[in-house]
């Protein structure tokens, strides 16, 4: 049985025709016709004086691209190892908040990788990623381009950033931890929140985000290891500097290193400043399903997937976070090298 | 004349120490010669013993009957009747404490093989030319089906089949919940499960794969925004419970849904997956259950010498009667009345060993089962390098946090009635999701009937 445009029952009428993010009815049930709603929810049909071949081809490439592709829109090189990429992701934008994060994976035997949501545009549709080359799938990704669509994108996953009632926050970000700090920055400066960002990278090469975080806060540090962009020194050393300098957080949120944010959260501890640390574990599923992803909080076993991925710094295991982090590296390290190899035979 | 031997007939399978060392499927199935004597063993009792003991009650004298004359085709139609997923329900139910427990050839010998026969029709259906499905005429009205495991399946195509306009959400990339994450290749192929969820999208039925109900969108936003009449909340309990013991939380310590999802959604244990799965050289599972068995028999797949860790004894393990047998086979050995205390460690952080309390049995709980009380002083230590944690699973709390008005039991079940019915108007809930965790059967049984349910509330609206 196939369906043509004229069957569409609600062809000639401006009623729901189907839902925001899934295809009209003729699509839904039959699985034939193409032609779905868009993001204002109208039928691409209904957009179109008449209905030509031509126009449905282009309705179906339309339609796909809206609702089932999660299409590279934008892909830009922030350092030799950072890559951002923005991903036409409208089910995911919709949903989005500061703090939470997705899982993708690049290719139909591809492994599923969380990643925090460095950015998101409701009205496009599009979510942003920033992500560092560590292993095989990140660098897969890296190999991905323009116009290229990932296989799965799912989310928004987590718990989003708890901005309520905060007047003074340090911000303290590390190498690509960085790319998640600066949309929560962002939010607090939107709100109100007076901010002051601390960012850290080894070298000046590695920096990213810096006009943006310039742009969300209303100071700024910029930290390197080897002293060749900002200062010399650590983002501790600057978070103690302007502690003691007195000025007075309700909340340090410290996204980075997990040996970085331990840090980070021995500091503030000594100076009971509330801190909050972003976790990034190894998970599979994102939704309390594995359980690969849990740490020891307070005594207690959390799973970072659904209970996090925000949590009390003073409280975390960090120790244990990173002996699990640990689990898979001469897997993980194999795997990379493997792919390095074959995309070096590609070149 | 009935076939009146006392012995069944046996089911072909891999040998032992074949099968042990791949992922293929354990059980061939009965050749058609193999399932007409078997048939023939059925004495078509006129009050139907074996139909009671089913728990979507399959008129199975009938399903039989028509397999003796070798009317597969028949046989197929009579079952899919009262099941939705006879190739599945035919290879992972417990038939030995269901239909088969009721049969009158039981009293003296074997019963039939019902299990085994349901299995032989359903893959012979699959095996023919497929015919185009007829397409029902749709009647206008718009359900969701939230979860694409057992009880969705179920719902969704008992719906789509009265003409409803049907989409299922899925959180995971792959369709078919436990089917596609928990049960392993070997004991149900995943080629089955796709299968059957390629039949409900030739029924027309949708479904939305990466979809996390709660998150990419919630319940309410589904009924007021999308215009979905009722939905049906089939997420099943997929929480991995841990006995919060020191050392859980080591590296080699999984929970068993992680360590299966990984292998049975990811194929980890597929040469080149981007996924990594460690078995270890050693590998402790705690649990008695399927789900125990499943990873066991994993983990020896993976090259692992296996034990199972189980605070009861033998008579008492909650796992299908197969599986039990098919794991000892395979060389898993099984430590009754022995309880972990605390996980230990190496210097680097990961497992060494298992520190077990050995326990005895003494009186019956409240589950009936004898309650397994610690031996005073009485300790082991297993030396392992892998730990799977098999205990159970809890509903996901996701559904429940972000949807008004739904209420659950203290212990995270969706609260509902016999129809399925929740404490939120159109709203209907099965399976895992309201039971806890329980059998694929049971499972399907409460999406259909939520189906007859929601198609009634539909049709009066």
């Amino acid at each position: 049985m196939a369906f043509l445009l004229m069957d569409c029952l609600f062809r000639n009428t401006d009623i729901d025709i189907g839902i925001s993010i899934f295809p009209c009815y003729i699509c839904a049930t039959s699985g034939f016709c193409d032609i779905i709603l868009n993001i204002s929810m109208q039928c691409l049909y209904h957009m179109k004086s008449t209905a030509t071949d031509m126009k449905l081809l282009h309705c179906k490439s339309m339609a796909r691209k809206v609702w089932t592709m999660f299409e590279i829109l934008e892909k830009r090189s922030l350092n030799p190892t950072v890559t951002l990429m923005r991903i036409n992701a409208p089910k995911v934008a919709r949903k989005a908040e500061p703090g939470q994060f997705i899982i993708l994976r690049t290719d139909a035997d591809g492994e599923r990788i969380p990643l925090t949501i460095a950015d998101f545009d409701r009205e496009s549709g599009s979510v942003t990623i920033i992500f560092q080359i560590v292993g095989a799938t990140t660098e897969k990704l890296n190999h991905m381009n323009e116009g290229d669509c990932l296989q799965d994108f799912v989310g928004p996953l987590g718990r989003a950033t708890e901005t309520e009632g905060l007047k003074k926050v340090a911000v303290v970000g590390g190498g690509v931890g960085c790319a998640i700090a600066y949309p929560v920055a962002k939010k607090l400066h939107a709100l109100g929140v007076e901010v002051h960002s601390i960012v850290g990278f080894r070298t000046k090469d590695l920096v990213i985000l810096e006009d943006e975080f310039k742009d969300a806060s209303s100071k700024f540090v910029l930290m390197s290891d080897d002293g060749s962009a900002g200062e010399k020194g650590l983002v501790t050393d600057a978070l103690k500097k302007l502690i003691d300098s007195g000025e007075k957080y309700d909340r340090v949120i410290t996204i980075g290193p997990l040996i970085m944010m331990k840090f980070v959260c021995k500091l503030t501890k000594e100076y009971s400043v509330p801190t909050v640390a972003s976790m990034n574990p190894i998970m599979i599923d994102g939704t309390g399903m594995c359980g690969g992803c849990r740490l020891t909080v307070g005594g207690e076993t959390k799973f970072a997937c659904v209970d996090g991925p925000e949590f009390d710094g003073h409280l975390i295991d960090f120790d244990q976070a990173m002996a699990r982090g640990a689990m898979y590296k001469p897997f993980e390290r194999h795997a990379y090298e493997e792919a390095c190899n074959l995309f070096k035979e590609v070149k | 004349m009935p076939n009146m031997s006392a012995k069944r007939n046996e089911m072909p399978v891999q040998a032992p120490d074949v099968r042990n060392k791949n992922f293929s499927e354990v059980a061939l199935g009965y050749t058609e010669e193999q399932a007409i004597d078997e048939a023939k063993r059925c004495l078509n009792c006129k009050n139907k013993p074996c139909t009671s003991g089913c728990p979507v009650q399959i008129d199975i004298p009938a399903f039989i009957a028509q397999v003796a004359e070798g009317n597969f085709a028949e046989a197929y139609k009579i079952i899919t009747k009262s099941s939705s997923l006879p190739a599945v329900c035919g290879r992972v139910c417990p038939q030995e404490t269901q239909c088969e427990s009721k049969c009158v050839r039981g009293i003296k010998g074997e019963p039939v093989a019902i299990g085994r026969l349901e299995r032989f029709v359903a893959d012979w259906h699959n095996a023919q030319p497929e015919a185009a499905p007829e397409i029902p005429a749709k009647n206008g009205h718009k359900a969701a089906v939230i979860g694409s495991g057992p009880s969705g399946l179920a719902c969704a195509g008992d719906l789509a089949k009265k003409g409803y306009d049907v989409t299922i959400f899925e959180a995971l990339h792959v369709a078919g919940g436990v089917l596609s994450y928990g049960i392993p290749e070997f004991r149900l192929p995943k080629s089955i499960v796709q299968k059957e969820i390629g039949g409900l999208k030739a029924l027309g039925v949708n479904v939305e794969t990466n979809t996390v109900v709660g998150k990419t969108i919630s319940i309410d936003e589904l009924m007021k925004e999308e215009g979905f009449e009722t939905v049906f909340i089939g997420s099943g309990a997929g929480l991995p419970r841990f006995m919060n013991i020191p050392g859980e939380n080591l590296n080699g310590v999984y929970s068993a849904n992680e360590f299966l999802t990984r292998i049975n959604l990811m194929k980890a244990y597929k040469e080149g997956s981007a996924t990594p799965i460690k078995a270890g050289s050693k590998a402790v599972i705690v649990g008695g259950g399927n789900v125990a068995m499943d990873a066991a028999r994993c983990a020896k797949r993976l090259g692992a010498e296996v034990y199972i860790v189980y605070r009861r004894t033998e008579a008492e393990l909650p796992a299908r009667a197969e599986e039990v047998e098919h794991a000892k086979e395979e060389g898993i050995i099984f430590k009754f009345l022995t309880n972990p205390v605390e996980i230990q460690a190496t210097d680097d952080g990961w497992v060494k060993s298992i520190h077990c309390q050995q326990m005895e049995l003494s009186e019956p709980d409240a589950s009936g089962r004898a309650k397994p009380v610690p031996i005073e002083g009485a300790f082991i230590d297993i030396e392992a390098d892998c730990v799977i944690m098999s205990i159970g699973t809890s509903p996901n709390p996701l559904i429940k946090s972000t949807t008004s008005g739904l209420d659950t039991q203290k212990w995270g079940g969706i609260i509902a009635n016999e129809d399925g019915l929740t404490s939120k108007e159109g709203v209907y809930a099965g399976g895992d999701a309201v039971t806890g965790a329980a059998t694929v059967i049971l499972a399907m049984g409460a999406g259909k009937k939520a189906a007859a349910a929601m198609d009634e509330y539909m049709q009066k609206k």
